[in-house]
């Protein structure tokens, strides 16, 4: 990478984290408000661990609502049953989910492609019916009830995240911050160009002796987990957790998130999540008939703008076009 | 205890032969243009609907004939107008497609017909129960039984021994070759997605009468459809016949033993399949995987 390109990199990076941090305070002005805006961090957070998978690995998960739910409940049920510690509880929602993934990675990774959607949609479901059905554990259709997050204590002093809106966004943002690092460096990892080198091609990865089976599970793993931890947040967030969650619409609506953001993009999900989330707010606000218009946005989608609207990509049309109008001669 | 054991299985059977018409024709899509029609249930609900709006005009059996092809002729402008740009692409974009559409589906027959169950009346003669024991055995329920199986009995026949069927499953393996032995793949492709879409229109006329017509009757039957066609082994119609009706019996079953249990028990099975035969049932190896 060129100098220049680096010093890009790093202003776009240090932009985003200024925005996402100032975020409490321009919120309300532009007529928001807070959780709105940790909505977005939590659902961008699941949407960018969904593209580890589907973005950088190339493998078509469509049932990540499923471990998204179980970190929900499993943070929820942790605070309910076993602990008033909120990052404790955190901790467990995740690695439920990310259990869940590996056991269940570890059965579908030989397949590819619709098949591998379609397997995953399929498995997302019993996850579903589990929550939906055993009612004495998780309350079944109306959901799990009676668990809030606890403030957090340091020790030194404590932030009170059940009732300070600002304190609660500035620790979802810590631990978005935290997995999307995580995240970034696993990428910049051998691991991470493995991964790349899987979704360019495959077969090509496995002539090099590359373990493509063990990668991706690795990696759905990965992504499981972190969409899990994206669902435990969301339960902290209405100190509520309800089966919906868990349904393959759920699943279809952080996809959508995705593409909309631009798959190859490492931040787009979380600005395909943002118009998601707004957009979703303002529709049932506006009509009762917001599912057909949320419907409408998916086919328009696809058919005009499959790689996605926004993003990065956006970025590259406007300046692609400004290159093509400096230079008209050069321009084909 | 053998009574209740019967009543179940026999549930489960007919549930079963609707999760056979419904994965049938997903499967069907899915073999020839690697599409997987989410919107599926949403044409299923349709069909039911639109059965019962045309019925007081062209009676019950009117509506069983007109209702599918309707709906067909829908499916089949949908294709022309936007699937069609999809083959050949990253299955997620059709995937995402469909799945737009089953929410626009959804919304908009709630909107028409309204979100609360509506009743689909069946002619008499067809209500009446086989025998007093035999109380769960409806006419209209052997009649059901008795269309699916001459309707997958006639598909078959016709992909078997029909030109175009036989072109169908040709391109079910290789569609570039078919393409090249001269056949118009592109109207091939439409036809055979309206004949998918034909069977979930007919599958919901039948289900409007057993089970009651709500906006979200196809949505439900959407996922066991998948799971059938994963048991049976995808690309394989027979499969997707057997995988159907066996986990209706399975989920039938469960429930006399443990109710709660009768929906998640058809993925541990799909789950046991994957693990001891990864194809399905009667899939090939190599296909679509």
């Amino acid at each position: 990478m060129t100098g220049e390109g680096a010093r890009q990199q790093l202003l776009k990076l240090a932009l985003i984290w200024l925005v996402l941090l100032a975020l409490p305070i321009w919120m309300p002005l532009v007529g928001g408000y807070l959780a709105l805006g940790t909505r977005v961090l939590v659902l961008g957070l699941a949407a960018m661990s969904l593209n580890f998978l589907l973005g950088f690995t190339g493998v078509l998960s469509f049932g990540h609502a499923a471990y998204f739910g179980l970190g929900a409940y499993g943070t929820g049920l942790a605070l309910k049953l076993l602990t008033n510690s909120t990052p404790l509880a955190l901790v467990l929602g995740a690695l439920l989910g990310g259990m869940a993934g590996a056991l269940l990675g570890a059965l579908i990774v030989r397949r590819r492609g619709v098949y591998f959607a379609m397997v995953t949609i399929a498995f997302g479901q019993v996850f579903y019916f589990i929550a939906f059905r055993w009612n004495s554990l998780t309350g079944g259709d109306d959901g799990l009830r009676g668990f809030s997050r606890q403030p957090l204590n340091f020790g030194f002093g404590s932030a009170d995240i059940l009732n300070n809106a600002t304190y609660f966004y500035l620790f979802v943002l810590a631990i978005f911050a935290l997995a999307v690092t995580a995240m970034g460096f696993l990428l910049r990892s051998p691991f991470g160009h493995t991964l790349l080198a899987i979704r360019e091609n495959e077969r090509r990865a496995r002539f090099l002796g590359i373990p493509v089976e063990r990668h991706i599970w690795l990696a759905f793993t990965i992504s499981c987990f972190f969409v899990s931890l994206a669902g435990s947040l969301n339960a902290l967030l209405n100190n509520f957790a309800d089966p919906t969650m868990l349904n393959y619409t759920q699943s279809g609506e952080i996809v959508i998130m995705v593409v909309l953001g631009g798959m190859r993009s490492f931040w787009g999900p979380l600005l395909g999540a943002a118009v998601f989330v707004v957009l979703q707010d303002y529709l049932s606000s506006l009509t009762t008939n917001w599912m057909s218009f949320l419907g409408a946005i998916f086919v328009l989608m696809v058919l005009f703008f499959p790689r996605g609207v926004l993003g990065m990509n956006f970025i590259e049309m406007i300046r692609s076009a400004r290159l093509r109008l400096r230079a008209p001669g050069l321009s084909r | 205890m053998s009574q209740l054991i019967l009543f179940n299985v026999t549930n489960g059977f007919i549930i079963g032969a609707f999760y056979v018409l419904m994965a049938l024709g997903l499967s069907l899509i899915l073999n020839l243009s690697g599409v997987i029609n989410f919107a599926h249930g949403g044409f299923l609900a349709l069909g039911g609907y639109l059965a019962y709006t045309i019925a007081p005009f062209v009676g019950f059996w009117g509506a069983l004939i007109l209702s599918p092809i309707l709906v067909a002729l829908l499916g089949l402008a949908i294709e022309r107008l936007m699937i069609y740009r999809l083959y050949g692409r990253d299955p997620l974009y059709s995937l995402l497609l469909t799945f737009g559409l089953a929410f626009i589906f959804e919304d908009l027959t709630r909107a028409i017909w309204g979100a609360t169950g509506l009743p689909f009346s069946v002619p008499a003669f067809l209500t009446q129960p086989l025998s007093p024991d035999l109380f769960f055995v409806t006419q209209y329920r052997l009649f059901m039984v008795l269309v699916v199986a001459l309707v997958v009995g006639g598909l078959f026949l016709f992909l078997r021994f029909s030109r175009l069927g036989i072109r169908i499953r040709a391109g079910t393996f290789d569609l570039d070759t078919v393409s090249s032995l001269g056949v118009n793949v592109r109207r091939l492709r439409s036809f055979n997605f309206a004949l998918g879409i034909y069977l979930a229109g007919l599958s919901g006329v039948l289900a409007a009468g057993q089970l009651s017509l709500e906006p979200t009757m196809g949505a439900n039957l959407l996922m066991p459809s998948f799971v059938a066609i994963i048991v049976g082994g995808v690309g394989s119609l027979p499969g997707t016949l057997v995988g159907g009706l066996l986990i209706g019996v399975a989920a039938g079953l469960t429930t006399v033993f443990w109710p709660a249990a009768s929906e998640a028990v058809i993925y541990v099975m799909m789950a046991v399949v994957l693990l001891i035969r990864p194809r399905g049932l009667f899939g090939e190896e190599g296909l679509l995987s």
